[in-house]
């Protein structure tokens, strides 16, 4: 007989047991102890179908294959960049992967990406020394000029992006602002210093709600009224 | 003389009243503050962090480091001179080993998950204290881990065996007393850190493991709220 | 220091506004200060400003006067830039950043005259009172040096002597004597990034600062210490500027006390 222990979306604890019984599984973040299913970090558990899981609701970036990210350029090698992605590994980006443009041996590779500047890019592998490689191949991938950038907790990227991208739209709108989110935990900006406060601070009101219902249409409201003043 | 009851008028059982905050320090990865009685610790944790000098790096494992510090002014007597002392080494070591052992440092090759722990106020039980705000402020950072880790001291003062020594009872004079300090981890029911002074029997001594495990589990409960209620969705 | 932020903070400041939304002589709200944070410490404060947060402790101990100033007890000031509050931070003996910090304190309180040393005075030539003052950041948001300030004035006027027999110090027993405050010297840091002036720094602003003069004032507007920091040097009218600005906010932050 399987025992849920625990109430849908219900907070959990490392080490707090889930579930009793062999027809359930764990998905991301429990482990398996026995008969009981186990939270191995502090989450939101779900129950979907057969599987519990929980939302990781803290905690530093992970880098993941195909996540787009923002990244600063910390050192130029002889055969490309290395990059500082707000987690606790830097990732390489080779000179094939960095522009289509033919570069000459032993060209100053600062032309292209000089230390300090910052890059939407995307993971193209991870090993699991957590070696990472980047490209700037793909839609929306480019160096970032002017601006100003925040961070913010990578575990709320997906409620300031929104379903497909309508949290992020909305915002650009309401404050006529160029945004990049990066799934790591850094935001891009660029708006007349009135409009990116707005920005900015729409966003960290994201990160502190984002676990009420209504969020969307909370923020809208909250937008409307700023907008307005 | 015996020691017929506790000064404070505890129970023998009892703990000194907990208070617990997590999500304290902004700056941190995961933070957490545990006051026991007038014994009050801060725990930060920095990481997955990049590991620096190189050497450390193990690519198999991330590596946890404990600190534990006491602020110059936290101790009732005389200053306590900043700089680490052989006394705050050993803690710092045996609060890593006992801590240690719930974490999947596996998922975290390369790098380092750094612990700082900083005690602005201190009587008596303060590196368990430390533990019990490091495990949360663990916990907080998101990492990856088996269960939580609860500490406290258990002991024998005169012919009676207790939970949570205060000072005065750490410095009876008038009858032998031992000082235990325990780590424990609740779901996975093993026990991380032991050490004691003093003198005690087997008998005794495993009586009071048993003791240390009933009081864990009341500060587990403890942890566990203070861990939630910082992530509670409010309605 | 990244160019693309420090010309963003330039740009705001032009347009009369920083990172944040403030104004650029604005502090962080809330400040707050609580006095007997710490029952072990014979006076303590906690200071935050915004995000910045830190803790004071005073400890009062015996000793042996200077030879130079035989009628006079002393204070010590004493800083940790702890690791537990800012990610840069890292274990081990203070550095540069911590003593500077620790000195711009403890010249705030000297050269005030906040203190009255000859009061320290238990027996001319033999024995005095030590004020041992330990700054201690719980989250370095930006700003140190006047919430330490602040925190340490703070932690002074909360201090009380503890228990003497005439030979020795009994920490357990408080007494109701308090060390009393002559004067309420307040510290407050000016910034210059570009050519603008600000108060009360955040991480990412003091990462611009081009010049740094912490202003050290008392109740009647008179300056009592100074410290300049930062890389660029300073006109004459530079520093009348930040001058006022500094003694202007020190009448602002003295009311928390």
């Amino acid at each position: 007989m399987t025992k849920i222990q625990i109430k849908d979306k219900e907070i959990s604890v490392p080490g707090e047991t889930l579930a009793i019984g062999m027809d359930v599984l764990p998905g991301r973040g429990t482990y398996r102890d026995g008969e009981k299913i186990v939270a191995n970090r502090l989450g939101l558990a779900m129950v979907d179908g057969r599987t519990i899981k929980l939302i990781q609701l803290s905690g530093r970036y992970a880098p993941k294959t195909g996540d787009t990210i923002i990244c600063k350029v910390i050192d130029v090698g002889f055969n490309g960049w290395r990059l500082e992605t707000n987690s606790a590994y830097s990732a390489m980006m080779s000179m094939k992967d960095a522009t289509s443009q033919f570069i000459q041996r032993g060209a100053n590779l600062t032309q292209f990406y000089d230390l300090g500047d910052h890059v939407v890019c995307k993971i193209v592998n991870v090993t699991s020394q957590k070696l990472i490689d980047v490209t700037m191949k793909g839609p929306g991938l480019r160096k970032l000029r002017g601006g100003r950038i925040i961070e913010v907790d990578p575990n709320k990227v997906p409620r300031i992006i929104g379903k497909q991208g309508s949290m992020v739209m909305m915002i650009k709108d309401a404050t006529k602002s160029n945004i990049s989110v990066g799934q790591n935990g850094l935001i891009w900006i660029d708006a007349e210093p009135k409009n990116e406060l707005l920005a900015i601070n729409t966003i960290r009101k994201i990160e502190n709600e984002s676990h009420t219902a209504g969020l969307t249409d909370k923020i809208k409201g909250y937008l409307e009224k700023k907008v307005q003043k | 003389m015996t020691y017929k009851e506790r000064i404070d008028g505890r129970k023998f059982d009892e703990t000194r009243p907990i208070e617990a905050k997590v999500g304290v320090i902004k700056r941190a990865d995961g933070s957490a503050m545990f006051k026991i009685g007038n014994t009050w610790a801060y725990a930060a944790v920095y990481g997955p962090r990049n590991l620096h000098p190189k050497f450390l790096q193990n690519p198999e494992k991330g590596l946890l480091r404990c600190s534990y510090n006491m602020m110059p002014f936290s101790s009732t007597g005389d200053r306590v001179r900043p700089g680490g002392s052989r006394r705050s080494k050993e803690i710092s070591l045996v609060t890593q080993k006992s801590l240690n052992p719930v974490l999947n440092l596996e998922e975290y090759p390369n790098s380092v998950v750094d612990v700082f722990i900083e005690l602005p106020q201190t009587e008596a039980g303060s590196r368990c204290a430390g533990i019990c705000a490091a495990s949360m402020a663990l916990a907080d950072a998101g990492l990856d881990m088996k269960d939580l880790v609860c500490a406290v001291s258990v002991g024998r003062v005169d012919d009676k065996l207790l939970v949570d020594l205060d000072y005065s009872e750490e410095s009876y004079e008038d009858g032998p007393v031992a000082d235990v300090p325990i780590a424990f981890m609740p779901n996975i029911n093993k026990i991380s850190l032991l050490q004691m002074d003093g003198e005690v029997k087997k008998e005794e001594l495993m009586k009071l493991i048993e003791m240390g495990k009933k009081a864990c589990m009341k500060i587990y409960e403890i942890q566990k709220k203070a861990l939630k209620d910082k992530y509670k969705v409010e309605v | 220091m990244e160019r693309e932020l420090r010309s963003h903070i330039i740009k705001l400041l032009n347009a009369d506004t920083r990172l944040d939304g403030r104004k650029l002589t604005d502090y962080r709200k809330p400040i707050e200060l609580e006095y007997g944070v710490t029952k072990t410490a014979e006076g303590s404060a906690r200071v935050k400003i915004g995000e910045t947060e830190v803790m004071v402790g005073v400890k009062l101990t015996t000793g042996e006067p200077y030879p130079d100033t035989p009628d006079q007890g002393t204070i010590i000031v004493g800083a940790e830039l702890l690791p537990m509050s800012n990610p840069e931070f890292e274990p081990g003996p203070p550095g540069i950043q911590a003593i500077e910090l620790a000195r711009v304190v403890d010249r705030g309180i000297r050269e005030s005259k906040a203190l009255d040393f000859k009061k320290l005075c238990i027996k001319p030539e033999e024995k005095i009172w030590m004020v041992i003052i330990d700054i201690c950041p719980i989250n370095d948001a930006g700003n140190l040096f006047d919430a330490s300030s602040l925190a340490a004035l703070a932690a002074l006027k909360d201090a009380k002597y503890p228990g003497f027999d005439g030979e020795k110090v009994d920490y357990k027993k408080k007494t109701d004597k308090k060390l009393e405050l002559e004067k309420l010297p307040i510290a407050v840091t000016v910034i210059k990034i570009g050519d603008k002036f600000i108060v009360d720094p955040d991480t990412e602003e003091e990462e611009a600062i081009d010049g740094r003069l912490t202003v050290s004032s008392m109740e009647d507007g008179s300056l009592c210490a100074l410290q300049k920091g930062g890389d660029t040097p300073l006109t004459e009218e530079e520093i009348s500027k930040m001058l006022d600005i500094g003694i202007e906010k020190g009448k602002e932050l003295r009311k928390k006390l």
